[in-house]
């Protein structure tokens, strides 16, 4: 105790006692990120799905970040998710994983990648951004400074990959506290009672993993999809997005009733990493090409 | 105080931490226990569950399996059946004469785990993991291996079993360790050559991590030490505590007393787990983990976790780690494939911050020279990793007195080092013979 005593800063304590009271407030008041969720009520309005692509932030390089979250902005994109590169990211398959070595050696930090979501800010990027950052990143950060340093840069929520139910309560507390929303997985194995406290711990929206493994790009999805989503948002009472192996317009269009937001991400890195291979390459151009294409598939008339 | 008072109470119900700063301010003031970890893989603050939910069904599965295994008597029946009969245990406690006379201190023996079938320890934990694939019904098994010792203790109790398996391990590691590839090979098993990251133990974990996510019905995960998601650092640990177990026996029949020191190394750290385990409850037992010191104390020149990291998380788990500031893996390097690992299982963690287990570093210098000398003074080729473990020891046994009796974990045999060892210290292998002069 004598030991406890002495070694603790004021501003932990402070911490640990904010975790405490926000603990007791969690339980009682269920609450929706209201940023992202109007995002959900307006594309619902609309009778669409939202389209929430993948980047690794910092890939292929951090200049030019802001330019290409403007073209995915532009090219019909209702949210964004950024990948803040890892060096062990155990979810991910061969083509993310590439990419997030790749920002790493080309020098991408959080700090630089933060800062490259602020410049998308000013330069009129508007749609909610969800960072996906694995817990090693955060932990050693500390969750809420992490937070903070998003929340300043203009991210709205963050995922959570490998934070399984059983260890996230104290910091989705603390991350929520902070204005961010947040979104965990759900697998196709995850039991009912699983998707139920899962889903309260989530309120920006459930991420429905649609297969087993690891991300990557998948031609057959799993023919019983869209009863487990119609099921999983009965279960959760909240909006779900449906991600892992999605990358072509079919796929899109065939989801974009049941699910509420639709995530693809390898393909998309994938198109980078083609256009990179190209004599004078533009990936913003690329990358706003392809998901303009994936944007039709959402609405009821496919453009002839 | 009301503010200290709230929050060593959080402290001492187990709250999670959220950064690295916060564990390092509550460092646990109760001694070490043997009572760990909890239900949910808590050893203390560290240990765990951090992995995708996709695998969530997996390790809950395991941890139920395990659980009827333990207290299924025909259970520990078929593993003690098959540790005698095939692994050939008990290996033996043996008094190392010529190397007690060269430290000139301490007694020194050698826990024989060099003797165990497929030369090292990591056979204990593989014939456990095996039936309990065979229990699950599942067949087929993957693992990650460093200097293949693993690989090779899987893909021998994959063959006995008649399970399938592939191994995972990094390029640079089928390099140092050409002979283990042969013998998984030999085996019947598929090596899948890592090609990410720095191509050495941690890829391999995440490779096989990742095939696990997308194989998990048929597929059963054999993790090679005491790291990964909770149930693997409790399972692994109990499956090498005959170790201890055998040593504790041994040393009360024969010497009639407990050791007073014991030494083993530490890179993940299955072996010393292992050896250490059966003594937490035995304070007067000095338990000593030596890491890899590499070249040097900068980071990217050794292995050395609990010595030079802090709490992070990593491969599934809250563990002292190897990280940047941002909580990128940094590079880590040993002579020993089988050090060469960021991490370390969340148990030495908390045996660290309790004080029951010190750990020390020994360079690659230092384990090469020991290397030898253990080859010229007991007729033992250790493995390198084993050779830290007795380098530490020379000079810990010199500081003792001659009555005191030191232990040394000799986790592995050293026949698969020898190329390397040869590469490292210039050896020609075309002359076979000294010529007289």
């Amino acid at each position: 105790m004598g030991v406890l005593v002495q070694q603790t800063m004021p501003n932990q304590s402070q911490c640990l006692m904010d975790l405490f009271s926000i603990s007791c407030q969690a339980s009682i008041i269920p609450r929706m990120n209201s940023v992202i969720n109007n995002s959900f009520i307006r594309s619902r309005q609309l009778g669409q799905a939202l389209l929430c692509p993948f980047v690794t932030a910092g890939y292929p390089n951090l200049d030019v970040g802001p330019e290409l979250l403007l073209a995915m902005q532009a090219a019909g994109s209702g949210c964004i998710e950024l990948g803040i590169p890892f060096s062990d990211p155990i979810a991910d398959g061969p083509v993310i994983q590439d990419s997030y070595r790749l920002a790493l050696e080309a020098g991408t930090t959080v700090d630089r990648a933060l800062a490259m979501v602020k410049q998308a800010r000013t330069a009129g990027v508007t749609v909610p951004i969800l960072a996906m950052a694995s817990y090693s990143i955060i932990f050693k950060l500390g969750c809420r400074e992490f937070a903070a340093a998003c929340l300043d840069s203009g991210i709205n929520g963050l995922v959570l990959p490998d934070l399984p139910m059983e260890e996230a309560p104290a910091a989705v507390a603390v991350i929520q506290d902070c204005g961010l929303g947040t979104s965990l997985l759900v697998a196709p194995t995850t039991s009912v009672e699983r998707r139920k406290s899962i889903g309260d711990l989530c309120d920006a929206f459930v991420y429905y993993v649609s297969v087993s493994g690891i991300t990557g790009e998948r031609k057959v999805l799993p023919e019983n999809m869209a009863e487990n989503l119609r099921e999983l948002k009965e279960h959760t009472g909240k909006p779900v997005c449906v991600g892992f192996g999605i990358s072509t317009a079919p796929q899109v269009r065939s989801l974009r009733k049941a699910a509420d937001g639709i995530i693809v991400g390898s393909a998309i890195i994938r198109r980078i990493r083609e256009e990179l291979a190209r004599p004078r390459p533009y990936v913003p151009r690329a990358v706003g090409d392809f998901i303009a294409d994936l944007s039709a598939g959402l609405k009821d008339q496919v453009p002839k | 105080m009301p503010t200290a008072d709230i929050t060593s109470s959080l402290v001492d119900s187990g709250m999670p931490r959220l950064s690295s700063t916060q564990i390092a301010a509550s460092l646990i003031t109760a001694p070490a226990t043997s009572h760990v970890p909890d239900s949910v893989g808590h050893f203390g603050p560290y240990g765990g569950v951090y992995v995708p939910e996709t695998l969530m069904i997996a390790v809950h599965q395991l941890a139920q399996e395990y659980e009827r295994a333990r207290q299924d008597p025909s259970f520990a029946r078929q593993l003690a059946f098959y540790l005698a009969d095939f692994a050939g245990r008990p290996t033996p406690l043996y008094f190392a004469r010529r190397l007690t006379e060269m430290a000139g201190g301490a007694r020194i023996y050698l826990k024989r785990e060099d003797l165990a079938h497929t030369g090292a320890h990591k056979i204990n934990n593989t014939l456990g993991q095996g039936l309990l694939t065979l229990r699950m019904k599942k067949k087929r098994v993957i693992a990650e291996t460093g200097a293949g010792q693993h690989g090779v203790a899987t893909a021998t109790a994959a063959a006995a079993f008649g399970l399938s398996c592939d191994v995972y391990m990094g390029a640079e590691d089928i390099r140092r360790q050409s002979l283990n590839v042969f013998r998984m090979k030999l085996l019947g098993a598929r090596v899948i050559s890592v090609e990410t990251g720095a191509k050495t133990l941690k890829d391999a974990t995440n490779e096989a991590m990742r095939d696990w996510m997308g194989s998990v019905e048929h597929t059963h995960y054999i993790i090679g030490s005491v790291v990964g998601p909770h149930p693997f650092p409790k399972i692994v640990r109990d499956f090498q505590s005959v170790i201890g177990t055998e040593t504790k026996r041994q040393a009360l029949e024969t010497l009639h007393r407990l050791p007073d020191a014991i030494v083993a190394c530490v890179g993940g750290g299955s072996n010393a787990a292992g050896m250490f385990y059966p003594f937490v409850d035995d304070p007067a037992v000095k338990l000593i983990g030596v890491e890899a010191g590499g070249r040097g104390n900068n980071a990217g020149q050794h292995a050395a976790s609990l010595t030079f990291g802090q709490p992070g998380v990593l491969h599934g788990s809250l563990s002292y780690v190897l990280q940047n500031q941002d909580g990128q893996t940094a590079d880590v390097h040993s002579v020993s494939a089988g050090l060469d690992y960021p991490g370390v299982g969340p148990e030495h963690s908390y045996w660290k911050d309790t004080g029951r287990v010190k750990y020390a570093t020994v360079s690659d210098a230092q384990a090469l020279e020991a290397f030898g000398i253990l080859a010229r003074t007991e007729g033992i080729i250790p493995a390198l990793e084993s050779a830290h473990a007795v380098a530490f020891a020379i000079t810990q046994a010199r500081s003792m007195a001659k009555d005191k009796i030191l232990v040394i974990n000799l986790s592995g045999r050293g026949d698969k080092d020898c190329m390397e060892v040869a590469r490292l210290t210039g050896a020609d292998l075309t002359l076979t013979a000294t010529t007289p002069a």
